[in-house]
């Protein structure tokens, strides 16, 4: 599903490089932690993937298309299969939890009748049945988190992209969420969540990337956060 | 694609931005309205041109009986005599500059004369008719050139100016200076004033987009995540330049319009009675050729800023 094949990315007028030389997998259907501390390269990761930044050497391949061959009005049809969810949410104030989720479809020309069947269901799915009308700032972290969640989730992605999703949230909204997020795994879709939380990634049990000063330090199925080098 | 969408969209981003709106409109109208003014008095220039060159464009005024003490060099001799008006008419005809030559006696310079201005100042006219009579009125030879240049006319002039028999000679160009002048001198300034105003026009609607832009990029931000093509994002964006755009068309159609209304119609056609005017067609055709010019303008400079301002 996603593939990095020796992958370097150097950021313009910065001496050393985000990422060196990663080459990884992950397959359709995997639900993979990308761990590391701030600057490790984490951020640049998830931007490869999305294709906001190119790489420097090396190619990234998204469901089995070369990144680096995409042309710039190609993208926004990479991103239709990559759903994206953020530590702050993100969500439009002035728009009720319903009209946050249809904007995604609506922006990307879906049609009336699409949409009319898709928000409900989604925001059933993500366990906000009944809280549709309601605006953002009504809602508590965790379920705003959720519409976030179905907003990312509402075109049936075929990868999510998780940065940081519990980054606000205390530890027991996040496992609320941890569980949304793998029953969307289970589903089908890949789930590719940056995270610091150390309970989580213990808890879960799946395959961790660490990266470190740019480097893969440790690519490890089944994994615990605090592994001892 | 939602039309519903986008049209909201624009809505709220020229609400949003009602000041800067009104700025774009208020700055793309007075350049727009000069640039059709400088049109205007192009079109006008060459309709004159058109209705002028076509006409006489020299014409040799013969003495009349008043001339003897008014020029006494060359009308001592009192009224010009048919035989010396031959004589002159044959030689303008072998002149090589001149096409052809119309004589015009006194009666019917007179009859002209008492004809033209019975129209608009009737007044005026019937008083001057009264106390001047046939013989006062000179008899001209009008000289039709083949190539009516300055340097012609001057040459024309230079030759037959002081023969005897021969009061003055005018020509079309002398008398239409002053307005030919007064045109140009529009033309110029209204362009010169077009031209900074485009300018400011221009930096007006990319900065105003630029705020647009800052103040839905989490809009923007989310549509880009979620995949919605470039097109789409910039739409609503390109579309509140165009909408801005076409605001400064129609105020910018109202001030040709009342440029041809209140200058041309009521100053400068009664004040210059021997000259038409240009019409209302031109004035749409003016107006028709602003609508792309504002367009193309506003959107333009929309997708400039938004380039710049916003990555898609």
């Amino acid at each position: 599903m996603i593939r990095f094949d020796q992958v370097s990315k150097t950021y313009p007028n910065q001496n050393r490089p985000a990422l060196r030389d990663i080459s990884l997998e992950i397959e359709r259907g995997e639900f993979v932690f990308v761990i590391g501390s701030s600057g490790s390269g984490k951020s640049t990761f998830m931007r490869l993937i999305l294709r906001e930044e190119r790489p420097s050497t090396g190619r990234v391949y998204v469901a089995g298309k070369d990144l680096s061959k995409l042309s710039n009005w190609k993208i926004p049809q990479l991103r239709r299969q990559i759903g994206t969810v953020f530590q702050d949410f993100r969500l439009l104030p002035n728009k009720t939890v319903e009209q946050n989720v249809a904007f995604a479809l609506e922006v990307i020309g879906k049609s009336r009748p699409t949409i009319g069947k898709a928000v409900p269901e989604v925001l059933d799915l993500v366990g906000l049945g009944g809280k549709g009308g309601r605006f953002p700032n009504e809602l508590s972290g965790g379920e705003q988190q959720r519409v976030a969640i179905a907003r990312a989730f509402v075109n049936r992605p075929m990868v999510l992209i998780a940065d940081e999703p519990t980054g606000n949230l205390d530890p027991e909204t996040s496992v609320g969420i941890m569980k949304l997020l793998d029953r969307i795994n289970r589903a089908g879709t890949t789930v590719v969540m940056v995270t610091h939380d150390q309970a989580i990634v213990n808890q879960m049990r799946r395959r961790v990337l660490e990266l470190d000063g740019g480097n893969l330090v440790r690519d490890q199925s089944r994994g615990v956060y605090g592994y001892v080098r | 694609m939602r039309a519903q969408f986008v049209f909201s969209e624009i809505f709220i981003g020229l609400r949003r931005n009602l000041t800067m709106t009104i700025a774009v409109i208020v700055s793309a109208a007075v350049a727009l309205g000069m640039l059709g003014v400088a049109l205007l008095m192009l079109f006008q220039t060459s309709y004159m041109k058109d209705y002028w060159y076509d006409k006489v464009e020299v014409s040799v005024f013969l003495c009349t009986k008043d001339d003897t003490t008014l020029h006494p060099t060359t009308c001592a001799s009192g009224p010009t005599a048919q035989t010396r008006m031959d004589e002159l008419q044959a030689d303008l005809k072998a002149d090589p500059l001149v096409q052809t030559v119309f004589p015009e006696t006194q009666a019917e310079a007179y009859a002209r004369y008492k004809n033209q201005s019975g129209g608009s100042q009737a007044n005026e006219a019937s008083q001057i008719t009264a106390y001047v009579s046939p013989d006062q009125i000179p008899a001209s030879l009008r000289v039709k050139l083949k190539d009516p240049t300055t340097e012609h006319i001057d040459a024309i002039r230079s030759t037959y100016q002081g023969q005897q028999g021969v009061e003055a000679v005018a020509d079309q160009k002398t008398i239409l200076k002053p307005l030919f002048k007064l045109f140009n001198g529009l033309t110029v300034s209204a362009s010169t004033v077009a031209i900074v105003m485009v300018g400011l026009a221009l930096m007006l609607i990319v900065n105003t987009v630029r705020l647009s832009a800052f103040s839905r990029r989490r809009e923007t931000g989310i549509m880009r995540l979620v995949g919605a093509s470039n097109f789409y994002i910039r739409l609503p964006f390109l579309m509140e330049g165009a909408v801005a755009g076409l605001g400064g068309v129609a105020v910018a159609a109202l001030g040709v319009a009342s440029f041809k209304f209140f200058l041309i119609d009521r100053v400068l056609a009664p004040s210059f009675t021997f000259t038409s005017f240009i019409g209302w067609d031109k004035v749409l055709l003016t107006v028709l050729i602003l609508v792309p010019v504002g367009l193309v303008m506003a959107v333009g400079a929309s997708a400039l800023s938004l380039r710049k301002y916003l990555k898609v």
